[in-house]
């Protein structure tokens, strides 16, 4: 692809700029029965959702955080934090205040100055055409039924779709962070997609426009009606900073018969600086069903930012012939550390799975893939192949596969593969010796060995992730 | 065109270059011979500034340029380049992509603009043809799974893509069959001009039937000890290092 086609996917793009609203109301930090309240109230929900909230809060307070993930995760206060969308503290008013580094950064993805700002935190007012924009996507999304809002105003109005099916797949007793987050989630996105509809665009183009400010417990829900379709992209190639250190996403996705969904994330959450401070804790419960038969989940993640990530993406196959996939690409560098990697549940019958997981560390950083296939006894022929690749760059880094089978059924058909390669100082000089700087080098190989997963994600977010791929890892070779 | 003093170097301590002089001028065609472990290959990793190798004494100088001030891209991107002994895999980056990256940073090198898609794959054709390069490996990721002769040969045709200034073919001819051998060495004189200049390592009179060498230098333990025209080469190929061995001893 010529450099003017990479120029023309990445900037058309960011050509509608966003909106910002920063909250200006602060409740103190915290986390107590009436804090949940005063969320709720905050949000005008109704009786239900408080009633939710409230189940959730009170058996969190029954859990302990869990041990098992191979991280090292500081001591979290809870009672530090502050629940309810907080205001950025000291926001910067002109680019001029912002960390040179970062912009630079921004300049290198190719971001605009508008949405420079917008990511800096800086309010942004007057923000081109995103109005019409967005009043022309959701006039086409509304012809076709599609619903495609906030979580807060599905709640509001779309209380008995919401009452359906949130929690259906990620019960607040799931865990430690599905429980926080089912107390005190901000809010998110919700999509319903009707029986037999096609939803005719990716859904990401518009959600980046709202993508700023999702806030540190977001709650997404999917539906995706009989024989529906949807692809839908989260996250931002574009580094994001946050006062918040502490992120617990709930992600829900529900596919009926025959319906097929896709889900692609790019994300880049401040890692902290070289030293690892600051940087944002990530713990994330995403998880779909394919409910009906016939139906099929595709999870593509691009992860590179965090201190720490916790994240799973996984699939129950309950329904027979249903199919499920998760391609992921995993770098860490400096001190980062990864526990991430999927769920593979087989329930109903012909089901099958495939699992591509590539791991880059760098740096002193450590990168670790769990996986787990589990096969219920009534899953005749399920069929499940995994393959799980780490990249090393340099010796001081860490990667570990923790592949996990549960299989109870014999018809069943398992397959794991694991490599390990090194990025090797000959390789890099034969580059060199062809004129490619190291950096270019790394760029190359890495991206060459993430390839098959980048190439799942939407066209215009595969290129900017090959960059960020790239930078993300410069300096960490030679 | 490249001027080499009483160069030393090291690797992991041990000295392995031990007061090397050189010069090759434009338009020359220069043979390397001598036995194994006597330098050959070190001398082209320190001329493309491997970063294993530490340079002690001596200079080195290309075109008038202090080669070890710079880093080993920009010394390629000055027009040196070397076909590996040893050609390394690059798995999952293609062999397009490979190319591509390297003719455009050596334009971006010359403030020029990068190559146009159409440019690009005219120029890959092109060379295709003038190595006799099967499109099945330039398909491929770089060099993997290539056999021994298969490697050598894409050397040649990133040396035909690349057209550099200095060209240093170590060893291109040990794994090349017969025809291979003749099609890369018409590669090789088809590229000559009289503005670049080469530098052939061997072990065989063979390739430099096909390859006439103006000049033809002995290397032993570290040191360029002998040099002659060619016909130096057909008198090594018929008495071997020994007489001199004994030369340098006495
Ligand atoms: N990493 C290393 N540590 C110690 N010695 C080394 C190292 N690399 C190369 N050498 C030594 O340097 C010497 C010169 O090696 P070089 O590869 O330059 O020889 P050559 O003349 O190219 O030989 P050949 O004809 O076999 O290709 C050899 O004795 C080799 O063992
Ligand atoms: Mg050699």
């Amino acid at each position: 692809m010529s450099d003017a086609i990479i120029h023309e996917v990445t900037q058309s793009e960011y050509k509608y700029g966003f909106t910002t609203d920063i909250e200006t109301e602060v409740i103190p930090v915290g986390i107590n029965e009436e804090v949940v309240r005063i969320i709720s109230a905050k949000k005008n929900e109704p009786e239900w959702m408080l009633e939710f909230r409230l189940k959730a809060f009170r058996h969190w307070q029954t859990l302990k955080m869990p041990t098992w993930a191979n991280l090292t995760i500081p001591e979290i206060d809870y009672q530090s934090i502050s629940y309810f969308a907080a205001p950025r503290k000291n926001a910067p008013k002109s680019l001029d205040e912002v960390d040179p580094e970062l912009l630079k950064t921004f300049d290198r993805l190719g971001i605009p100055l508008e949405e420079q700002k917008a990511l800096s935190g800086i309010a942004v007012d007057a923000v081109m055409d995103s109005v019409s924009v967005k009043t022309t996507f959701k006039e086409t999304l509304a012809e076709m039924g599609i619903i495609f809002c906030s979580f807060s105003e599905a709640v509001e109005h779309h209380p008995d779709l919401v009452q359906k099916y949130m929690a259906s797949v990620v019960p607040y007793t799931d865990n430690f962070f599905a429980a926080l987050n089912s107390a005190v989630f901000s809010d998110g996105s919700f999509v319903y997609i009707p029986k037999g509809v096609r939803c005719p665009m990716e859904l990401s183009t518009y959600f980046r426009i709202n993508a700023v400010n999702t806030g540190q417990f977001e709650r997404t829900l999917i539906v995706a009606d009989d024989d529906s379709y949807v692809s839908y992209l989260e996250g931002c190639t574009a580094p994001q900073r946050d006062e918040n250190q502490l992120h617990a996403a709930i992600v829900e996705i529900i596919a009926m018969k025959n319906a097929q969904v896709k889900y692609s994330t790019v994300q880049n959450w401040y890692p902290g600086d070289k030293n690892g401070k600051g940087g944002i804790y990530n713990f994330v419960t995403k998880r779909g069903i394919c409910k009906g038969d016939g139906s099929h989940i595709s999870w593509t993640q691009v992860e590179t930012g965090s201190a720490i990530t916790w994240k799973y993406p996984s699939c129950v196959l309950q329904g027979d012939n249903s199919s499920a996939e998760f391609y992921s690409v995993a770098v860490t560098n400096n001190h980062q550390q990864a526990d991430t990697g999927t769920k593979m549940i087989h329930l109903g019958k012909n089901t099958s799975s495939h699992i591509l997981s590539k791991g880059i560390s760098a740096g002193v950083s450590h990168n670790s893939y769990r996986g787990l296939v589990r096969v219920g006894a009534k899953a005749e022929n399920a069929r499940n192949f995994s393959q799980c690749d780490s990249l090393l760059l340099g010796d001081k880094c860490g990667a570990h596969t923790f592949p996990y089978m549960e299989v109870n059924n014999e018809t069943a058909v398992v397959e794991h593969e694991a490599t390990t390669s090194k990025i090797s100082e000959d390789q890099i000089f034969y580059c060199n010796q062809r004129g490619i700087s190291t950096e270019d080098a790394v760029g190359l190989i890495v991206n060459g060995y993430a390839k098959e997963v980048v190439d799942k994600l939407p066209m215009e977010f595969a290129v900017e992730a090959q960059k960020l791929l790239q930078i993300t890892l410069e300096g960490s070779v030679g | 065109m490249l001027v080499i003093k009483n160069l030393h170097a090291n690797i992991d301590g041990k000295e392995i270059l031990k007061g090397l002089s050189l010069t090759i001028n434009k338009g020359e065609i220069h043979a390397i011979m001598g036995p194994n472990g006597s330098g050959k290959s070190t001398l082209s990793s320190v001329i493309t500034g491997h970063p294993a190798f530490e340079v002690t004494h001596g200079t080195i100088e290309f075109n008038g340029t202090d080669l070890l001030e710079l880093a080993p891209e920009e010394r390629a991107n000055e027009g040196i380049f070397l076909s590996f002994q040893y050609p390394v895999e690059i798995p999952g980056v293609s062999m397009v992509n490979f190319m591509r990256s390297a003719i455009n940073e050596q334009r971006k090198y010359r403030n020029e603009p990068a190559i146009s898609a159409t440019d690009f794959l005219r120029l890959m054709r092109e060379k295709k043809e003038l190595v006799e390069m099967d499109s099945k490996l330039t398909n491929r990721a770089v060099n993997e799974g290539f056999s021994g002769g298969e490697k050598k040969k894409n050397e040649i045709f990133q040396m035909a893509m690349l057209e550099p200034k200095l060209a240093i073919l170590d060893e291109t001819d040990s794994g090349l069959d017969i025809d291979a051998l003749r099609i890369v060495a018409n590669g090789v004189n088809k590229l000559k001009s009289p503005e670049n200049a080469t530098v052939v390592i061997t072990h065989y009179q063979r390739l430099l039937d096909y390859i006439t060498p103006d000049f033809v230098h002995v290397l032993y333990d570290g040191k360029i000890v002998k040099s002659g025209g060619k016909e130096l080469a057909l008198e090594l190929e018929a008495r071997g290092y020994d007489w001199i061995k004994q030369e340098v001893e006495a």
